[in-house]
């Protein structure tokens, strides 16, 4: 659903064609922008123009802030994932298998997942202390629910007679593991970790906001507040939003088509 | 049948396992008292926030917030949603927005919002709007495009108008989509709403309670509110959408529906 694409590669197009049609709409509402910025409908504190938003990222960047933001944001963003991937990968593939393991979790994540991960920040915050164990912690929790979901939804749903046939030619239950089962469930598994990776990108900016951690995207939007810096706030959004797209793009495309569209799992 | 039930009955082992282990950290004193409470202090604190009535003053303001920003994001995203899927030109504006706007996190606008129009209500529920805004938006844009252009034609052929090809068809066909879509929107407004509320202080919602609780380490008061949220998420996943999709979907006999 989320691949809308940017360049939805349509048939043999130019390039600067392609180009101007997904710049266009950006012109329209950077120009609607600019005009009532200009205009002073809104104090220009509340609503700078463009180009105040512009000179705000670039002296931000040159001093070295935004980056050290930014590069604190995506490492926690990491962490917790690598995390809740390896942690939800693993009790996911154990509830597929084994019933005992399905009986026992299952219970437990229906549960917890339907409470928005934010509401636990509170929680986390008390038990784990402010700053970045609290942060990394909660992201790894919320993200790691999709990823139990999909990955036991994938191993559930590896055809019967794929397992059976493997057995029948001999296969011990490691190869069975390695080369029927995980091939199998990966199309799930990965988008297990695409739904992952999304929600703990979503929560992210919240928990750094209410975390209260030295650095981060977050709590930099969240801090220029206090002194009326809208210029900030809106170069913070606009590299939140270059990263979320590169996330999508740059990340995911790529695992999967190296992966499953490889493998000839889907088209 | 049995099967079900039998899945129920060791649901219900598990989770009296559970809540028997947490009981037991809880008095062991391993832990803080005051960070971890036991159940019947929990269960307390929920029945004297239910009895004196601020738990139902709380959910309802949340409510409020969630379904006033839900109905706009459908107000907005389904007829954008279904222009986009039949007209190129409206899918070329909007699409490229949208992509770009969509993997900005809702939260990260609380801030903005709370500049631009203060603390309280107004801010919680556009961070509603924005979340609940894209999965109904693109799902439509999806649902209307995959419609089985067979159908299309063969209602054509059969003298349908303009009129009646998108109500009796296109609408239907979409449904499943739009269903999704609608699901989707919702989760995703109900994490959105408990963030605003903790980040935006208004007086009431259950977020706000939680994150009050919090300054008085009030332990059990936020794992009541917690409970709650749970519950509340739970009964309209399960009860609103399951029975919307039983009574539209499923009933026509479009079982394909996508699953988020």
């Amino acid at each position: 659903m989320a691949d809308v694409a940017l360049a939805t590669a349509k048939e043999a197009e130019p390039r600067w064609l392609l180009i101007w049609r997904n710049a266009f709409p950006f012109l329209v509402v950077g120009a609607v922008w600019e005009i009532v910025a200009r205009l002073g409908v809104f104090p220009p504190r509340l609503f700078p123009s463009l180009e105040t938003i512009a000179a705000a990222f670039w002296r931000l960047t040159l001093a070295g802030i935004l980056p050290h933001h930014a590069l604190d944001t995506v490492i926690r963003l990491g962490l917790g994932f690598a995390l809740a991937a390896v942690a939800g990968v693993a009790v996911g593939i154990a509830m597929g298998r084994s019933r005992l393991a399905e009986d026992i979790a299952l219970p437990l994540v229906s549960i917890g997942a339907p409470i928005p991960g934010l509401a636990y920040a509170p929680l986390f915050l008390l038990w784990f202390g402010l700053g970045n164990m609290s942060a990394v912690l909660l992201v790894a929790f919320v993200s790691a629910f999709p990823i139990v979901f999909n990955t036991w939804t994938g191993v559930k749903a590896v055809k019967e007679i794929w397992v059976r046939s493997a057995q029948a030619m001999g296969a011990d239950d490691a190869r069975l593991f390695r080369h029927v089962i995980l091939p199998g469930a990966l199309p799930y598994i990965l988008t297990g970790l695409r739904l992952g990776l999304a929600q703990a990108w979503r929560i992210l900016v919240g928990v750094e906001m209410l975390a209260a951690v030295p650095w981060g995207l977050g709590w930099m939007i969240f801090g220029a507040r206090e002194f009326l810096n809208m210029d900030v706030m809106l170069a913070g959004v606009a590299v939140i939003a270059v990263i979320g797209l590169a996330l999508e793009k740059l990340v995911f495309q790529r695992l999967e088509e190296f992966t499953v569209v490889r493998w000839g799992m889907i088209t | 049948m049995s099967e079900r039930v039998r899945s129920y009955v060791r649901a219900a082992v598990t989770l009296a396992c559970a809540a028997a282990l947490y009981e037991a950290l809880a008095r062991s004193g391993w832990f803080a008292p005051a960070l971890m409470p036991t159940l019947p202090q929990v269960a307390g604190a929920l029945a004297a926030a239910i009895a004196d009535g601020t738990m139902l003053a709380h959910t309802m303001s949340t409510l409020y917030r969630v379904l006033f920003g839900l109905t706009l994001a459908i107000v907005a995203g389904l007829p954008i949603g279904i222009l986009m899927g039949r007209f190129r030109a409206v899918e070329n504006f909007v699409l490229p927005l949208a992509s770009a706007l969509m993997p900005i996190p809702s939260l990260a606008w609380v801030p903005v919002f709370i500049l631009w129009f203060g603390l309280g209500n107004t801010v919680a529920i556009l961070v509603v709007f924005y979340a609940a805004l894209f999965p109904m938006l693109l799902n439509t844009w999806t649902g209307v495009r995959a419609v089985n252009p067979l159908w299309l034609r063969a209602a054509g052929a059969m003298g349908a108008d303009e009129n009646a090809l998108f109500w009796k068809v296109i609408i239907p066909g979409a449904s499943p989509f739009i269903i999704t879509g609608l699901r989707q929107a919702f989760l995703r407004a109900w994490i959105a709403v408990v963030g605003a509320e903790m980040l935006a202080a208004s007086d009431w919602g259950l977020g706000w309670v939680i994150f009050d609780a919090k300054e008085f380490l009030n332990t059990p008061l936020m794992l009541a509110s917690l409970a709650v949220i749970g519950a509340i998420g739970f009964m309209f996943e399960r009860l609103v959408f399951g029975s919307l999709e039983r009574a539209t979907v499923l009933r026509w006999g479009m079982v394909r529906a996508a699953k988020g």
